[in-house]
């Protein structure tokens, strides 16, 4: 078995989101299908990975606050509320396309 | 030649006969219908009735058919659609850049009832997208302008002025009378105090925001079922259970808004407002004897983003939460808690803490700045597109995105020229004096200042003391 599979994904930030990540809305992953226990890969373990390897900026808070995604930024599935999906225990299929939408509250 | 004529004649009196009896077909239908409405309303007998050339037995006005037939003849509006209109009462909270444009559609489909709240007025810097409001109405109340132009746009809707910010105290009252409500405000707080007020009323709930080149739409609590019934619609709430840090919270006036875009986004409330009336889903009504087979009612939001190559995106969003504070079956609102202040709005969604990182002799006045001698080095942390609007003579520009959110080491300050002398002092200066004090905290703490020799500190108020106190012909923007 191959232990360096990696799956394709899209994540796309929105919403100012897009600033704490090199100012890039679209990002294009390949990211390893296992992670280091050799559980396939999840939305949460995707936080955390963005958080650690493609977030260059240092105000982690903005993005993840005590250890969930910050209150005000909807994470969604494929155009869908990953609260319908399982949450952060969705698993990641292939091409699946994460968007972060920070919520915007100027009128 | 002959019985061409014949047959020519023939048909025109064929015509004349045809044509009488259309005459008194629809006169004999004019008479049926005043009978109706004469019954309904103040019993004239047909015979008064149709002795008035101007009688009641339209609907509506006959300007009003001229200035609203273009929408009733959209099958989807129609004249049925358009009488519900008519009898509608939208209230919209906020106569801002969302507000103005959503109360010019609304008002000029001919609504019924249209109230605005806000307690605000109106500023030279609203104008570029707050459409309702012109030069000459800088300093007079927000719904007091709006109103003197929708009432030109169209002066056949009642128009109510709530001249006052919307309150824990003042909502059951300002909200109870009318059908539906569009949240144009801006800020967390008066989102959440919304929300609730139209779980408490039964009121769907049109929302909408905008920031820069984005914006997002979502219809609430619609259908608008009593809390605890998992058939309504989901409410602020269960989309956003808690609100975000005050210090993520960004608003139009930091963060820049353009006019076009929060446009859109109004005018998409007005037309989610329009089709709510129309397909008459105002009120919903809880039947004990229907069985709904656990149908739910999912909402969506629509994200507008106007650089993106796919500028429209619409994604599904959840059902009521179960345990939703507001909506939920064990709801912990009530008319009587809301009104006596259980809820704090703003302590609820948090204040951002004001910059105070500074003692007082690293800061140094404008006016003190304009007289030193020895400026040393001035850095302005504005963002660049604020720099390039206007900046002071010899300033270097290291905007604060560039700074902030950065690991501070040696490396990152190469803006800093080779040959500054050590004791040369820096000062940093901001649009307010918020974001130099945090750059003047970080280059002390990175170890700059060369021990005491260099004084290093922030011009206090930034560039609006520099106005105030040194240059009057300043740009603020």
């Amino acid at each position: 078995m191959d232990t360096h599979e990696t799956i394709p994904l899209i994540v796309e930030f929105t919403g100012g989101l897009e600033m704490l990540f090199s100012d890039q809305r679209k990002h294009t992953l390949q990211v390893p299908a296992k992670d280091d226990k050799g559980n396939a890969v999840t939305v949460g373990w995707l936080v955390h990975h963005l958080c650690e390897e493609v977030m260059k900026d240092t105000r982690k808070e903005l993005f993840v606050l005590d250890g969930h995604v910050r209150p005000g930024i909807l994470v969604l599935i494929n155009d869908a509320d990953w609260e319908l999906e399982g949450e952060a225990s969705y698993v990641l299929q292939p091409r699946d396309n994460v968007l972060f939408v920070s919520t915007l509250h100027g009128g | 030649m002959e019985s061409a004529n014949a047959s020519a004649e023939a048909l025109r009196k064929q015509i004349v006969c045809t044509e009488a009896e259309l005459a008194r077909l629809k006169l004999q239908l004019a008479q049926v219908e005043a009978g109706a409405s004469a019954q309904e309303t103040d019993g004239l007998s047909i015979d008064e009735q149709s002795a008035s050339p101007v009688t009641k037995k339209w609907p509506l006005l006959p300007e009003e058919y001229k200035r609203y037939g273009r929408q009733m003849i959209v099958p989807s509006i129609g004249i049925q659609g358009q009488l519900k209109l008519k009898e509608s009462k939208v209230l919209i909270i906020g106569a801002g850049g969302l507000g103005c444009p959503a109360a010019a559609y609304i008002a000029g489909a001919g609504v019924g009832t249209l109230g605005l709240v806000d307690g605000d007025e109106v500023e030279i810097s609203n104008l570029h997208r707050q459409i309702l409001h012109t030069s000459a109405k800088v300093g007079t109340k927000k719904v007091d302008s709006a109103i003197s132009f929708l009432k030109s746009l169209n002066p056949h809707v009642n128009y109510v002025p709530h001249p006052s910010h919307l309150t824990p105290q003042n909502a059951e009252e300002i909200v109870l009378n009318y059908d539906l409500v569009l949240d144009c405000t801006d800020t967390p707080s008066s989102r959440y105090l919304i929300s609730d007020i139209c779980i408490l009323l039964q009121k769907p709930l049109i929302s909408a925001s905008a920031l820069r080149t984005d914006g997002q739409l979502i219809v609430l609590n619609s259908p608008p079922l009593p809390a605890g019934d998992p058939a309504g619609g989901p409410c602020y709430r269960c989309v956003f259970p808690k609100p975000p840090p005050a210090e993520s919270v960004v608003s139009c006036g930091d963060g820049g808004i353009i006019g076009a875009v929060v446009g859109v986004m109004g005018v998409l409330q007005a037309v989610e407002t329009i089709k709510l009336i129309v397909q008459g889903k105002l009120k919903a009504f809880a039947d004990p004897n229907e069985v709904r087979d656990g149908k739910t009612n999912p909402a969506s939001m629509l994200l507008f983003s106007a650089n993106s190559s796919q500028p429209f995106r619409n994604v599904r969003l959840r059902t009521r939460r179960a345990g939703c504070f507001a909506c939920g079956k064990d709801s912990g609102l009530s008319l009587e808690g809301l009104k006596s202040g259980n809820l704090d709005y703003v302590l609820f969604c948090g204040l951002a803490s004001s910059v105070d990182v500074l003692n007082p002799e690293e800061r140094i006045s404008a006016s003190d700045f304009r007289d030193l001698k020895n400026k040393g080095l001035l850095v302005d942390v504005r963002e660049k597109v604020q720099f390039d609007i206007c900046s002071l003579e010899g300033s270097i520009n290291v905007p604060f995105s560039t700074i902030q959110g950065k690991t501070f080491g040696e490396a990152d300050v190469g803006w800093i020229p080779q040959d500054l002398p050590e004791d040369a002092p820096i000062y940093v200066v901001c649009r307010l004096g918020n974001d130099s004090q945090v750059v003047t905290r970080r280059l002390k703490e990175g170890g700059f200042g060369h021990g005491e020799k260099r004084y290093i500190g922030d011009i206090k108020g930034g560039l609006k003391a520099w106005k105030e106190q040194v240059d009057a012909s300043w740009p603020e923007y």
